[in-house]
């Protein structure tokens, strides 16, 4: 994938088939990939989130052997046949169940981790808009799954996604029927769907591999963001990251484990487990929690299809952004300035998740009304989403834009393995330090 | 030597027609393929076939509020109090997103019967009746609220509750469809 190949066929067999199917070459590659030898913990996330995708393809083709697709047999072959009758299938529909928030969790540390270490940058924008993709098709997998079990929230959250696309003049409403297959979420809906779902992770594991072979070509970004200079800077991917990832998925099992076994239901919703009833909206609907920030959004804006393209718009940032990042150096450990910006960023993903899980004219300090604007009292959740989102708009599209212009970075180190072995504590503080190109 | 080059050189404008009859041939034949694959998406015709309903009006007193099911979509049927009629027509003329009088709303001689789509015109969530400050529904989703003639009067959604076609048999039953 990246550079000559070092692997040598050591006996015949390997020799005689190395030159028809080079396969264990491209193991061996793999293996010997050159790593910086600086990644912390937060690099091992793509190995749990591998983890993470092979649990939920193992345990979902497992769960449709059980699931019945039809609107009046959804509901029981999950609730009753699997959670109760199916051997085992009270715990391998937790680990599906409980696997999706997982993977969420992992999936946003992963890029929380891409933005602070600026691994998005040059020459990695295409690894990373490969990982917005997946992204974008783990949240579209994931809603879908949640409508199959065909309960309350499952049947109204598909009613308002499917809806979303409706705000769209003209093409909107043809969308929408053809989503549904008839007048509203029904029957074939359950069904497109499910069949939508089963496809979608492979499609996933596809995008994986292009990912991983965009990873392997200008090789991983590191805490420093300094480009490896020479083979002091590596190590082999094994036996050194395999074993770091691996200490890591364990420890990530754990966590795992505790919600399985000890807190099945904590991320799921009561009404969930009312059957599907198109007659009736739960009085309080709200998405999954890894949703939430983007419902929030979506309900900050009092129009229509202005909220949905705020919505798609807060989603598109991340595929924009290394064009929006303009500054030289990667690592925000060396750029404090930009480092308290994003701090707030995340502080403002959080208020509007918190807020998406609120109803909207919920008061924020209990009992004190205060002036109406607009629409809203100021002292009310939709006031206080539409703050976060303004921010996080204004973090992507104005703060960060100025900062790479604007800001003075620290020193950066002149390679990987110079702080690796010295230690500093902090980088030392130079004043007005000009930002060192990287070679 | 180049004479014969030259003489056995493929014609370019017969070469050029070849490559544009291929190419249209190949994006003809696509598109006639994935029509069908897109078009079964669509609703079939067993549930197309879903039509038309009667119901009997004389099982809803007034001030109550049924909700039936009308190709699978529900519908309010909502026997309207005189209070809650002219409350709607006196804001005929108030500021409104989607403005339409009360009298447009219901059929001449029947103004006490409300026959609404019950979804939101927002995302299709099913509101919510006597919330919200206008006296009519309250949509529990995104906190769209419509009047007591199902106008929209706050929120997100843009449109006023949709009426469904509807005639009155009789003044106690109503054929929906």
């Amino acid at each position: 994938m990246s550079g000559p190949s070092t692997y040598e066929p050591n006996s015949a067999i390997e020799r005689w088939l190395d030159t028809r199917l080079p396969i264990i070459r491209f193991s061996a590659d793999l293996l010997g990939y050159p790593t910086p030898r600086n990644l912390n913990y937060w690099w091992t996330f793509g190995g749990i989130l591998s983890f993470c995708l092979v649990v939920q393809i193992v345990t979902g083709i497992i769960l449709a052997m059980h699931y019945d697709p039809s609107g009046a047999g959804a509901f029981i072959s999950v609730e009753q046949h699997i959670m109760r009758d199916v051997n085992y299938g009270w715990m391998i529909r937790g680990l599906h169940a409980t696997g999706a928030s997982m993977f969420f969790v992992a999936v946003y540390l992963h890029i929380l981790r891409g933005i602070y270490y600026g691994s998005f940058k040059a020459p990695r924008e295409v690894l990373w808009l490969l990982g917005c993709v997946i992204y974008v098709l783990m949240m579209a997998t994931a809603f879908m799954g949640y409508v199959l079990p065909w309960g309350q929230m499952s049947f109204w959250g598909a009613k308002v996604i499917t809806n979303l696309l409706g705000a769209f003049p003209l093409v909107g409403k043809t969308i929408t029927t053809l989503l549904w297959g008839g007048y509203s979420v029904d029957d074939p809906t359950l069904n497109r769907f499910f069949s939508l779902h089963y496809l979608l992770p492979f499609v996933i594991a596809a995008v994986v591999a292009l990912h991983i072979w965009a990873l392997h070509v200008p090789g991983n970004n590191n805490p420093t963001g300094v480009n490896v200079k020479s083979k002091t800077d590596t190590v082999a991917f094994h036996p050194y990251y395999t074993v770091k990832d691996a200490f890591a998925v364990g420890l990530f099992m754990i966590l795992f484990a505790v919600f399985v076994f000890y807190l099945p239901d904590a991320l799921g919703k009561v009404d969930n487990a009312i059957p599907a009833n198109p007659l009736v909206t739960p009085a309080h609907i709200v998405p999954e929690w890894y949703l939430l920030p983007f419902y929030a959004i979506l309900r900050a804006i009092p129009d229509k299809l202005m909220g949905v393209l705020a919505l798609g718009g807060s989603i598109a940032m991340l595929f924009v952004l290394p064009w929006l990042d303009r500054s030289e150096v990667r690592s925000m450990r060396y750029r404090p300035t930009a480092r308290i910006y994003f701090f707030i960023w995340i502080v403002s993903a959080m208020i509007l998740g918190w807020c998406g899980s609120q109803e909207p004219d919920g008061q924020i300090l209990h009992g004190v009304a205060g002036p109406v604007l607009i629409d809203y009292d100021i002292n009310t959740v939709t006031w206080l989403s539409r703050v976060a989102a303004i921010y996080y708009f204004v973090y992507f599209l104005i703060i960060t834009p100025l900062l790479g212009l604007r800001e003075t970075p620290l020193p950066v180190p002149d390679s990987i393995y110079t702080p690796v072995l010295s230690h500093p504590a902090a980088p030392p503080l130079a004043a007005a330090a000009a930002p060192q190109a990287k070679a | 030597m180049a004479e014969s080059l030259v003489q056995t050189a493929p014609d370019p404008g017969r070469r050029d027609f070849i490559y544009i009859v291929t190419a249209a041939a190949a994006v003809g034949g696509v598109a006639a393929v994935a029509w069908p694959l897109i078009d079964q998406m669509n609703p079939a015709a067993d549930t197309l076939a879903l039509a038309s309903l009667e119901y009997d009006l004389s099982k809803v007193a007034l001030g109550q509020e049924v909700t039936i099911a009308w190709r699978k979509q529900p519908v309010f049927i909502r026997h309207r109090t005189p209070k809650e009629i002219a409350a709607a027509v006196a804001d005929d003329h108030a500021s409104m997103k989607d403005p339409a009088t009360d009298a447009s709303r219901t059929k001449p001689g029947h103004e006490q019967w409300l026959i609404l789509l019950a979804s939101c015109t927002h995302l299709g969530c099913v509101p919510t009746f006597a919330q919200g400050e206008y006296g009519g529904w309250l949509c529990p989703c995104h906190g769209s609220i419509y009047d007591t003639s199902g106008r929209i009067r706050k929120g997100p959604a843009p449109k006023n509750l949709y009426l469904p076609d509807y005639t009155f048999l009789s003044d106690s039953k109503v054929k929906i469809g």
